[in-house]
């Protein structure tokens, strides 16, 4: 048992000091090897262009340039990325044959300066002929539509029907039926800080070094390894200690860590790349958009009997790993908190002429839960019953936890109602009833939202292979995958201080902070005795394929590796003071910062006077103990298996939940929303910092206001981005921030040695759902329902213009 | 997104800053404050020979009141206008809307001269110059000419400032005492240029109105008088149906663009909100 004195503190962040004095070391402030050449990438102004050839000439004249990387290069020197689906999609780390979206890299320029890379960059001559673009999922699919990849035939990258029960039952049974189109819009997450990458390819030992801002998931090792033809153990990743955050998006940099190593492997010099700001709302990653059609079978009472997903995500020009997640990540959850059994989803994973896609904070949710609350509020209306009723009378009850989903998803632990319950006590949800009663006699438009999700952390990468055909996973040179895994190494110095090395990849999330409070707590000291090492590097640090610092991992993942590898290292202490004190091992346990006896009195020794002896007299250990305090733990889930033949998997490891509560107001002279109250209720199981977990709500919430309210890709018909800087892509600030009342409900999982799950995620997958509810019912008078976001203020002016001319 | 080369240039004197663009003969640009400026050089969308930096021009930087206008050199940054009492006192509402100009950072270094100059639509200057008929003052190789506000702004970002002069005063009519204004704005976001803005400033006496200025932001390629709406109150008073007449007539005047933020039909429909606010609300503080 470990006693909880720092677990649960809001313990000041020790990162700050550093971050906020300019300290930190992030990829951009410290050139890890001397005479650094620099890269300026060539992008296609086309959406959709075949490429005829290219005229370097000018560019190689430039006094400084050190070589031009064309996609001539790239085929002849790297192999396509391996994809997620069938489909033959050559996905390269530059375009080869066509650019399938504007901003495509075309040609990389290493030059002694970022300036005159750039004045060389200008100066290289790609020789297109424009072919016709698409940007529209639906439209993509139509017959005649121009098709960005021949080899594929059309744009379709892949389709799965999954079912689950007997939705058609489901559906003949039922009393009402409720059926609508949404459409989800194309955003991103805008870290502060943008890609950035140096590489230098080794020709003497083979070893390419990268140093980046990569984050994981660690699959994509391997997958750069393959692409540039190195051994594994030849490709170096190398994270410095800080990240400027990412959101999922700087998972996706690595194709551009390929186009980096190729440009060092053939200019033969070491070569950096920060992406700029425009590189990166043009050509980083973003979420997908999507067309959802839903449908919606349910009982009289509102007990929800099925539901019927059709769903078209739109990834860009060519599907990347992991894509389709887009579709599958949330699998095991697609059901939500609710205890309907029979669903069927329709997946296509379409590609067309915009900017690529991948996991963006809450990686499918906010899609998911936007358009599943919305049916649920839109059946409460049809049955003239409150949301909340409805909700609750859905909801999966306490006392099945742990929960088997239909769909695969194993639900550790949790107690909806009662978070449910609190969200609504703590926003007064009656009292709010009232309020919109008086409001709308007034002729005021005023709303309530509710939305709730269940909040997956630490995907297990198994959920991918839901993208393929059970009979192509049947065969037997198909190999199954499943996992989610993250190390931890504790040690303990002379002085009984501790060093804790992680593989994991911090962006800001205050691992060093956590990791001191779980050490402290398990081995009896104060978190200022840890020092918390979180520089990864693949050479040195214990990784494995689905290693990384995503999907929510840390809070569940990487404290459990931290958590194990303390109590390894305390049971080898425990067994020493042992052999001290003669006393066998059953009878001591470590409690109070020393191993003492379980039961009354006698000597007891602390970690100091354990770590002095040990280290410096090893005649003192006894026989058969290693010598050397230190203890690396390898967690895993044993709950994160393959996707099975019925396409049922447990697509994450632990699943928290959330409750939501909104109200708003419109103006309907400006269409302005204003936010009233914002309430958020989460499940997290243990918080072992609540102050870094309001900090995480809070991004999490502003993250999901972005996509409801304002961020959005943009594309003309053409393919034009017309959001490529920051006055075109707005992105919410702290004046947009609403107050947010958080409060937590803690059942802590069985599945993690300290009961916590991850919550980084949280509220970005929420907020679209809640908000979007709140102005529907803000607008229920005019008829109006909202089925699209972003809702800027010119969108829903035509549509309250619209209803109010009908 | 680093900008190509030129040449830089930091004069001291405004003839020493006409020189130069003399002798660039056109392909030299004014850098003021920058907020508009480096992000185009950065872009790439500006290549310039050569930049020509006012800012170490303290001549040009100054607020005084001649003549019963408020003398604003053009190198005043935002953030002094914000906070100067000549302005408080004699313009309040160029005051009210500096409080609108972009975000603190981007006040500390901008500038009056170059927000004009720049001659965004949706910016906040041009629209109060417009509404209070102000002039700007151009030095140029031949000496100083006054360019009324209504001849000044020809369409986006272009003006009739030669390539060869300097804007180096804006001149505003100080308002009458006891006059209302306000600046009503629209923008997605706190500190963004405005979908729409509305400046307005009113005279009254009693229920008359004896005089009133409105002028938009945001509505279309230059910043618009609304002269026929303000005729309205002018003629019909201050009661709401003649603010309600102006604010739809106010609507009928602009010809506004739509963009990736707000459709014409949109800008044009807050615009006569916005005006029917900015009148109720510079009603609301004026005396007389």
């Amino acid at each position: 048992m470990t006693e909880k004195t720092w677990i649960g503190k809001p313990v000041k962040r020790v990162e700050d000091a550093r971050l906020l004095t300019g300290r930190g070391a992030y990829i951009d402030d410290h050139p890890p090897v001397a005479n650094l050449f620099h890269a300026a990438i060539v992008r296609s102004p086309h959406a959709h262009a075949r490429i005829l050839g290219y005229d370097v000439a000018g560019a190689r004249a430039l006094a400084g340039v050190a070589g031009v990387i064309t996609g001539e290069d790239v085929a002849r020197h790297t192999r396509p990325f391996a994809v997620g689906v069938t489909a033959p999609v050559h996905y390269y780390c530059a375009a080869t044959d066509k650019a399938r979206f504007v901003g495509e890299p075309v040609a990389v320029v290493v030059a002694t300066s970022r300036y005159v890379a750039e004045d060389a960059a200008d100066l290289v001559r790609v020789h297109y002929e424009p072919l016709p673009a698409v940007v529209d999922p639906e439209r993509a699919l139509e017959p005649g539509a121009p098709v960005l990849h021949e080899a594929v035939g059309s744009n379709l990258a892949n389709h799965r029907r999954l079912v689950y029960g007997d939705p058609d039952r489901a559906f003949a049974e039922a009393d009402v039926v409720i059926r609508e189109r949404f459409r989800f819009p194309k955003y991103g997450s805008t870290p502060i800080e943008t890609y950035g990458i140096v590489a230098r390819w080794d020709a003497l030992d083979g070893v390419c070094t990268v140093w980046s801002n990569f984050m994981g998931p660690f699959i994509m090792h391997p997958l750069t390894a393959r692409v540039l033809g190195l051994p594994e153990n030849r490709l170096r990743f190398i994270v410095p200690p800080d990240i400027g955050g990412s959101f999922g998006i700087k998972s996706l940099i690595y194709p551009y860590i390929a186009l980096v190593a190729l440009a060092s492997k053939l200019t033969g010099v070491a070569v950096k790349w920060i992406e700029d700001r425009r590189e990166h709302l043009l050509a980083s990653s973003t979420g997908t958009d999507r067309i959802a059609y839903r449908e919606l079978a349910a009982k009289k009472d509102g007990t929800i009997l099925g539901m019927r997903f059709r769903w078209l995500d739109n990834v860009g020009g060519y599907i990347r790993s992991p894509e389709p997640g887009c579709s599958f990540r949330p699998t095991g959850n697609f059901v939500g908190p609710y205890r309907f059994q029979h669903l069927e989803v329709d997946a296509s994973t379409v590609m067309t002429n915009k900017c690529l896609t991948g996991p963006n904070r809450g990686y499918a949710c906010g899609h998911l839960y936007f358009e599943t609350e919305g049916m649920v509020d839109r059946l409460a209306a049809t049955l003239g019953l409150d949301p909340a009723e409805v909700r609750r009378r859905n909801l999966i009850p306490a006392s099945a936890m742990p929960y088997r989903s239909p769909t695969g998803g194993l639900y550790d632990s949790g107690d909806y109602p009662t978070a449910f319950e609190k969200a609504l006590d703590l926003a007064k949800y009656a009292g709010l009833r009232r309020e919109q009663a008086k409001a709308r006699a007034a002729g005021r438009y005023f709303g309530i939202g509710l939305a709730l999700a269940v909040d997956p952390s630490v995907s297990n990468m198994g959920y991918v292979a839901t993208a393929l055909d059970p009979q192509f996973r049947a065969k037997p040179e198909y190999l199954p995958k499943s996992g989610a895994v993250d190390s931890a190494t504790v040690k303990v110095d002379p002085l009984g201080r501790v060093i804790a090395i992680l593989g994991t990849t911090p962006q800001g999330q205050g691992h060093q902070t956590v990791v001191s409070q779980i050490v402290a707590d398990e081995l009896g000291l104060i978190p200022e005795d840890v020092t918390v090492v979180d520089e990864m590097d693949t050479f040195t640090r214990v990784w494995s394929i689905s290693s990384g610092t995503y999907s929510s991992r840390f809070g569940s993942v990487g404290t459990s590796a931290v958590a194990l590898a303390a109590r390894k290292l305390k049971a080898k202490l425990v067994e020493y003071a042992a052999h001290l004190m003669d006393i066998p091992a059953a009878e001591l346990e470590f409690r109070d910062g020393a191993v003492r006896r379980k039961t009354g009195k006698g000597p007891s020794y602390t970690v100091k006077d354990l770590a002095g002896r040990a280290h410096w007299n090893t005649d003192s250990l006894p026989e058969g103990m290693e010598p050397g305090l230190q203890a690396t733990a390898v967690f895993g889930f044993t709950v994160a298996r393959a996707v099975d033949a019925e396409d049922r998997v447990n697509s994450s490891n632990t699943y928290g939940f959330i409750a939501e509560v909104m109200a708003v107001e419109v103006d309907p002279e400006t269409a302005a929303i204003t936010i009233v109250k914002y309430v958020t209720v989460h499940d997290a199981g243990t918080i072992i910092n609540p102050m870094i977990a309001e900090g995480q709500i809070y991004g999490g919430a502003l993250h999901g206001l972005g996509g409801a309210l304002y961020e959005e890709l943009q594309y003309d018909e053409d393919g034009q981005c017309l959001t490529g800087t920051f006055m075109d892509y707005l992105v919410p600030t702290a004046s947009e921030a609403p107050t947010i009342d958080i409060a937590h409900v803690e059942s802590p999982s069985p599945l993690t040695p300290l009961g916590s799950k991850g919550l980084g995620e949280s509220s970005s997958m929420t907020v679209p759902a809640v908000i979007a509810n709140a102005v529907s019912d803000a607008l229920a008078p005019l008829g109006i329902r909202i089925t699209e976001l972003p809702m800027t203020p010119s969108r829903l002016h035509a549509l309250i213009k619209k209803a109010r001319a009908t | 997104m680093k900008p190509a080369q030129f040449d830089y240039h930091a004069p001291t004197s405004v003839d020493e800053a006409l020189a130069l663009l003399q002798r660039y003969a056109g392909d030299a640009k004014i850098l003021a404050g920058g907020q508009s400026l480096v992000p185009l050089l950065n872009f790439r969308l500006s290549r310039p020979a050569a930049l020509v930096d006012l800012n170490r021009i303290p001549a040009l930087a100054y607020i005084k009141e001649e003549g019963g206008q408020v003398r604003l050199g053009a190198m005043t940054r935002q953030r002094t206008i914000e906070f100067s009492p000549v302005v408080k006192e004699r313009l309040p509402l160029l005051g009210e809307a500096t409080r609108w100009v972009g975000h603190l950072p981007i006040r500390t270094r901008g500038t009056i001269g170059g927000s004009i100059a720049h001659a965004d639509p949706s910016a906040e200057y041009p629209a109060v110059l417009t509404a209070l008929a102000g002039e700007v003052v151009a030095r140029g190789p031949k000496g100083e000419r006054v360019i009324a506000a209504k001849d000044l702004f020809q369409t986006y970002l272009t003006t009739s400032l030669g390539a060869d002069e300097i804007l180096v005063e804006v001149r505003i009519p100080a308002m009458p005492a006891g006059a209302g204004y306000a600046l009503e704005e629209f923008a997605r976001r706190h500190g963004d240029f405005a979908i729409v803005g509305i400046a307005a400033m009113i005279v009254r006496q009693g229920p008359r109105c004896t005089v009133a200025r409105l002028a938009t932001a945001g509505a279309g390629p230059v910043p618009l008088r609304l002269r026929a709406a303000e005729e309205i109150l002018e003629r019909d008073g201050l009661g709401e149906a003649a603010i309600e007449a102006a604010a739809r007539r106010a609507a009928e005047l602009v010809s506004p663009d739509g963009d990736i933020h707000a459709s014409a039909d949109y800008r044009r429909h807050l615009t006569g909100v916005l005006t029917k606010r900015a009148i109720t609300r510079a009603l609301g503080v004026a005396r007389g």
